[in-house]
């Protein structure tokens, strides 16, 4: 067998975090941009805040444990952790709601566990969850997009929305999630098809703004892959873990369960395939096991969001594996070379 | 024995062995019960009740109960003072009462009252052992009220909500709203997830108090240790001259 032996295979150029992390961000772009477009500028603001107050958590984090705070804050973690965070938020949501999650995420998913690199639940996923949890109306109010609600808000009332400063006429700018529309058009006994029928949904020909923000994640995920800042194996299995699910139970009953595109469309589903399961701190870290965790939150994904209480199951999902992936790793560490010949031969003799 | 500090007894039940911050007994009423102050405050009396009971009449039958059977004696003696304070509890606090449920009956269940009883009140005379079951199961109602007037405050923004059920009707008025009426309630806070956050963080400002005090102490044994020795070597130098 030939080995390509171009360069030295000792020469190590690792990038270091915050080239990882600024990748990260470019892949993201993409999503935002789009995200931006259909929902204006809340998702911006939700943005911008969540950035300023994950860094200042971060800085007074730092501070109080008495860690170098350059090193620290160069590193783009908390950046990251706030951008992930704020797109799971509906756009427009009050500040304090920010304020609060981020908290959960900077100072007790990931400083009280020791900082970066030693938090064993995504950060950002444990603010979701937390939040969801908490403050379920808050979390439920997706405003419409412009093009269904017909009125484009502009910055200044958006600013003002999130600081309160506005009485808002909630019902007025929300609108049920497709997920939430399928969901309690199906516990009412509703056909899946006579729904997507009825609201105009149509998830291969990408007709829901949120189906267009699903592709923009995926192409950004696929810009991750091809520069090697993740690997294929979380996001392709958790896709597939997620789609066979939905598959198998929509080729049962497609009246009753939504079909496997609407799944991989809709919620985070995209998002948190390339860019929250594939945290390297808390995912899976061999190559076996990457494959196991990811195809699980996939399954876990469609379990809670079919048959739990909540709209979208990523977060939980995501932070059941964390807690799992240990023990994955455990049992999935790659063979030493050499050691499988040598139990052969030990079998033989 | 005579040797029995008070002092000691008191301070260990409070805060250096407390049942729940160090001990971490009786975790299961503990979590389960604290979502508000009330709640706290009565299970904290009724397992305070238990001990001092329970302590006093381990203590006072510590010579005739064989080694052997010192476990199945221990537990009929706190599971028959169980049953009285939850039927006491049942007559005279019935709302509450309803409120705890199982938990009154469980207390039997609670470590801290077993331990308690095999680690002090078998060796020790009836007077100190009815103060250590005094001072655990106060250092436990400590905690579990602080807990949780904790996680009602933040699940809920209020504290000493239903008080009622516990000093009667005229202390309905005795609820606080203290962030006012618009706020929005932090569910998290009264769920379980919430009785882990707060215990935790509890015992973590428990061990920052514990270092500073013990970083405090060896600071002053070495500015003695080197007062001492200036001292000695003054006087050293005094002799050699």
């Amino acid at each position: 067998m030939q080995f390509d032996t171009r360069t030295a295979g000792l020469v190590n150029d690792a990038p270091d975090i915050s080239h990882l992390m600024k990748q990260v961000l470019v892949g993201l772009s993409l999503g935002i941009v789009t995200l931006f477009m259909f929902y204006g500028w809340g998702v911006l603001i939700n943005l911008v805040l969540a950035i300023v107050f994950a860094v200042s958590l971060e800085a007074i984090a730092l501070k109080v444990r008495n860690r170098p705070l350059k090193p620290f804050l160069n590193d783009w973690s908390a950046v990251v952790t706030a951008c992930l965070f704020a797109l799971t938020l509906p756009p427009l949501v009050s500040w304090w709601v920010l304020l609060v999650g981020l908290f959960f995420a900077i100072i007790v998913a990931k400083h009280l566990y020791g900082g970066i690199g030693y938090n064993p639940f995504n950060p950002a996923m444990v603010a979701y969850a937390v939040l969801i949890v908490s403050l379920p109306l808050q979390m439920s109010q997706w405003p419409g997009s412009f093009i269904f609600t017909g009125e484009w808000i502009g910055l200044g009332e958006s600013l003002n929305i999130v600081f309160g400063a506005a009485d808002t006429d909630w019902d007025a700018i929300t609108r049920a999630t497709p997920l939430d529309i399928v969901r309690t058009g199906l516990i009412s006994g509703q056909p899946y098809s006579d729904i997507i029928i009825e609201e105009k949904f149509d998830f291969i020909l990408f007709s829901h703004p949120m189906a267009v923000v699903s592709l923009a994640y995926l192409l950004g995920g696929v810009y991750l892959i091809k520069q090697g800042v993740i690997s294929w194996r979380i996001p392709v299995s958790m896709l597939l873990g997620l789609a066979v699910s939905a598959l198998v139970m929509w080729l049962i009953d497609s009246d009753s369960y939504a079909s496997p595109s609407f799944h991989l469309l809709s919620g985070a589903a995209m998002l948190g395939a390339f860019f929250i399961a594939t945290d390297p701190v808390s995912a899976s870290t061999t190559p076996k096991g990457q494959l196991i965790y990811g195809a699980s939150i996939g399954f876990f994904i469609y379990v809670i969001r079919t048959w739990g209480v909540y709209p979208d199951a990523v977060a939980f999902a995501v932070l059941i594996m964390n807690m799992a992936a240990p023990m994955i790793d455990y049992y999935t560490q790659p063979k030493v070379f050499g050691q499988a010949n040598a139990r052969r031969q030990r079998g033989r003799s | 024995m005579s040797d029995v500090s008070y002092k000691k007894i008191i301070v260990d039940g409070l805060w250096t062995n407390n049942a729940g911050l160090v001990q971490l007994l009786g975790l299961c009423p503990l979590l389960a019960v604290t979502n508000n102050a009330v709640n706290g405050l009565g299970l904290g009396l009724a397992t305070l009740l238990t001990l001092v009971i329970s302590n006093g009449s381990v203590s006072f039958s510590r010579h005739w109960v064989k080694r052997e059977i010192r476990i199945p004696f221990y537990v009929m003696v706190i599971a028959a003072n169980v049953t009285v304070v939850d039927l006491l509890m049942n007559a005279y606090l019935h709302e509450l009462h309803n409120v705890l449920g199982i938990f009154i009956p469980l207390i039997v269940t609670n470590c801290a009252i077993i331990a308690r009883a095999e680690a002090f009140a078998s060796k020790q005379p009836i007077l100190p052992s009815i103060v250590d079951g005094f001072m655990m199961g106060f250092g436990f109602l400590v905690l579990l009220v602080l807990l949780g007037g904790m996680r009602e405050l933040i699940g809920s923004g209020t504290l000493f909500a239903n008080a009622s059920v516990m000093f009667g009707e005229g202390a309905s008025g005795m609820t606080l709203q203290v962030f006012g009426d618009d706020y929005p309630g932090f569910l998290l806070a009264i769920l379980p997830p919430g009785a882990f956050l707060g215990l935790g963080l509890i015992i973590a400002v428990k061990n920052i108090i514990d270092d500073r005090l013990e970083q405090k102490k060896k600071r002053e044994r070495q500015a003695t240790k080197q007062a001492e020795e200036d001292a000695s070597n003054v006087v050293g130098g005094v002799a050699s001259e």
